[in-house]
């Protein structure tokens, strides 16, 4: 068990949770993520990791509740029974730090997508590389962490897809107006969105790398389920990945795959709802 | 006089449940068996014995009705009895050698061990032990039957155990691969408690490579043994593999076993189907074509080779058939079908054909032409592992050109650091793990 100091709501769908696990966030590099159960019988999820506090062995998760377990989830409240991580391959930009210190670099994230960009922003400020940012939403009142992520970057652009904040539009268009001004891209976000970037900045030839989010059991290499291809072959996200340059992705297929428990999910999600009222 | 018989589920009750299928012996069965045994002088099933269980000895304690003292001589040699009742390939090892086998039947060594261990098990028997204290300190990674059979052998000992294990719950593949019905996680877990209560510590949601690497554990132990298993399951590489009803064996087990998706009310999903081919015939591809029809689905299991070279346990292959499973034999999947949302519609198989023997095991050949489409709406293929180097990943340790971690004695590379268990092997059984992890467990106490 998992104490949990606080599980709060964050906009209409999102939640921030707060979490004691020192082995998890001891040797966490922006980039991982971990895989959390809400009970003993939860199904396994994978999160992202979006801040940490080290000394205290704090780990903050953000999520948004977009199925059954990301519901359960959104209703604990002392503690969750299994938190695994760190999990996956930490960004190579943070692992290399000194070899991008010349470097030019732009963040995209869309939607929930912010979470992970957060932790990689902040590190590379902390170690003396200062980045762009492009955040989209659908419309404001879905963004998230807005001003902590401007704590860390003074160089924010928002879009909306209905214009209520910032740019109206994409965060394609943004990219590509200022597209030349750099070495390399990182996009986080629905796999459409990462789609989007990738056909973009693969016409102008920017690398780009991108962080993938498929169905996962384990997030330890033993089931294949994260499976992605990649160039062509498959490879796991969570041992893997989740990061992978961008422009060799097999995006069509990742995006049809996550739609393989479409109709399980459903009802997964409606017996939950049952389960949570009948408690509540 | 022949074997006595274990009783079973009739196949038309167990298709529909996940109980156990094998019930295990009575007190008279097990009396009536244990008579048929010679107690030779020499005997031989205790040289097939991977770990060497004196069998004829704990098989006259059961004639005389010291099921406890049963219990003692085989737990002196195997920490995990219950288990390796039900798993092992007893037809390869101990009753593969049983005198009586060459003209009739051998003696039902694994239902008797089963027979023990369940009453030991049942009755809450602890070996009683004068544990004197070592101050030496062993990490070990991975919790399956390597892990926990090094750790018993330690802890017995008087040496401070912590097993690293990645999920959630201890077990290894006795807890997410093999079904209830073949091992029951009760049995599992009550093992698993036994070690607990010998002072075993297991740290779960660790994964080791990550949130501790193996120089840390160096540091922080005296030794360490690594035992995380075979790793990542293969795929054939054929088109249509990232078909969304694609799945690897072990995804269908984990979700199964260690999720509990058999389960009605189970918050893990299992996919729905219709009609599954498992690809592959060894144990695993069994477990999960078993599974399957248990879920209702029309479950096919294919091979390239023919019913003889099926390396799975021969019971299993038997309760197999027995529970209508459809063996697909010399026939191999070309390419998988799939719709425009990436859904499986069927697969393009080849008949196949055996030639000669190369290194002990039958080559076979496609048949040109032979090329014919099957329906289906899941494929699941249970292929074997390749290693999964996520424990070591930041260390040095000497790895081979297959990718297994090299060691001379079950020594690796590294200072103080032991491996053994598929991680060294490549996928192969329980016993065999638990032959490695009792081996490790001695190395150690002997340096």
């Amino acid at each position: 068990m998992y104490k949990v100091i606080y599980n709060k709501r964050i906009n209409t769908n999102s939640f921030e949770m707060l979490v004691e696990a020192p082995m998890v966030v001891k040797k966490f590099i922006p980039g991982q993520f971990a895989i959390v159960m809400a009970k003993s019988d939860s199904e396994k999820i994978p999160l992202t990791i979006y801040d940490c506090d080290k000394e205290k062995g704090l780990l903050y998760l953000i999520y948004q509740v977009v199925g059954a377990s990301t519901l359960e989830l959104s209703y604990v409240t002392d503690s969750i029974y299994s938190v695994t991580g760190p999990l996956g391959v930490p960004s190579e930009i943070c692992t290399n730090v000194e070899d991008y210190k010349d470097k030019r670099i732009v963040y995209v994230g869309g939607g929930v997508g912010i979470a992970p960009v957060y932790p990689q922003v902040k590190y590379l400020k902390e170690h003396g590389i200062n980045v762009d940012v492009i955040y989209g939403c659908r419309n404001k009142d879905l963004m998230i962490i807005k001003d902590k992520i401007e704590e860390v970057c003074s160089n924010v652009e928002y879009t909306t897809d209905d214009g209520s904040f910032g740019e109206k539009g994409f965060v394609t268009n943004i990219l590509e107006r200022n597209v030349n001004k750099y070495d390399i891209c990182v996009a986080i976000g629905p796999v459409i969105m990462m789609k989007n970037v990738c056909i973009l900045t693969k016409k102008y030839n920017l690398k780009t790398i991108v962080s993938m989010n498929p169905i996962m059991v384990d997030g330890s290499g033993m089931c294949g389920a994260c499976r992605c291809l990649i160039d062509g072959k498959p490879k796991f996200a969570c041992i893997h990945g989740p990061e992978f340059d961008g422009h060799k992705v097999d995006f069509d297929s990742a995006l049809k795959r996550m739609n393989t428990y479409k109709e399980e999910e459903k009802n997964k999600f409606d017996q939950m709802e049952v389960l949570l009222n009948e408690k509540n | 006089m022949k074997k006595t018989k274990m009783r079973m589920q009739s196949p038309s009750d167990r298709i529909n449940n996940f109980d156990e299928v094998e019930l295990g012996f009575n007190s008279s069965e097990a009396l009536t068996e244990a008579n048929r045994c010679l107690q030779c002088a020499s005997p031989r099933c205790v040289k097939g014995c991977p770990v060497n269980i004196e069998i004829p000895k704990f098989i006259k304690e059961i004639k005389e009705g010291n099921i406890e003292k049963a219990y003692e001589i085989i737990k002196n040699s195997s920490s995990l009895p219950a288990v390796c009742g039900r798993v092992c390939p007893q037809e390869k090892q101990c009753e593969g050698m049983c005198v009586k086998g060459i003209k009739g039947e051998a003696i039902a060594i694994g239902a008797l061990e089963r027979y023990v261990a369940d009453y030991a098990l049942k009755n809450n028997y602890t070996s009683v032990l004068n544990i004197e204290k070592s101050n030496k300190k062993i990490a070990i990674v991975g919790s399956g039957p390597a892990g926990l059979t090094c750790a018993g052998e330690l802890a017995k000992n008087g040496y401070s155990v912590t097993i690293y294990e990645v999920l959630h719950e201890a077990g290894g593949v006795l807890t997410y691969g093999i079904p209830e019905f073949r091992l029951p996680k009760e049995i599992v877990k009550k093992e698993i408690d036994s070690l607990i209560n010998l002072g075993v510590e297991i740290k779960t949601d660790v994964p080791v490579g990550n949130a501790i690497t193996i120089s840390d554990l160096q540091k922080e132990y005296d030794y360490v043994f690594l035992a995380q298993g075979a790793g990542l399951p293969k795929f054939m590489n054929i088109p249509g593999e990232e078909g969304n009803e694609v799945f690897s064996a072990n995804e269908i087990l984990t979700r199964i076993n260690l999720m509990k998706a058999y389960k009605r009310d189970s918050k893990t999903p299992i996919k729905s189907s219709k009609k599954a081919y498992v690809i592959g015939g060894g144990n695993v591809a069994m477990d999960a074509v078993r599974s399957l029809k248990r879920l209702g689905i029309e479950a096919h299991l294919m091979y390239r080779r023919s019913e003889e070279e099926l390396p799975a346990r021969k019971v299993e292959i038997e309760h197999a058939k027995e529970e209508g499973i459809i063996f697909d034999l010399l026939s191999n999947p070309k390419r998988i079908l799939l719709d425009e949302n990436n859904n499986v519609i069927g697969m393009e198989v080849v008949d196949m054909e055996l030639s000669e023997v190369i290194d002990g095991r039958r080559s076979v050949n496609e048949i040109v032409g032979s090329e014919h489409t099957v329906d289906c709406d899941m494929v699941v293929m249970a292929l074997g592992t390749s290693p999964n180097h996520e424990a070591v990943k930041h260390s040095n340790i000497e790895i081979n050109d297959k990718g297994l971690i090299v060691v001379e004695e079950l020594k690796t590379s590294l200072n103080n650091v032991y491996a053994g268990g598929d991680a060294v092997t490549g996928s192969a059984t329980v016993i065999l793990a638990m032959e490695a992890g009792k081996k490790a467990a001695k190395r150690i106490m002997e340096e």
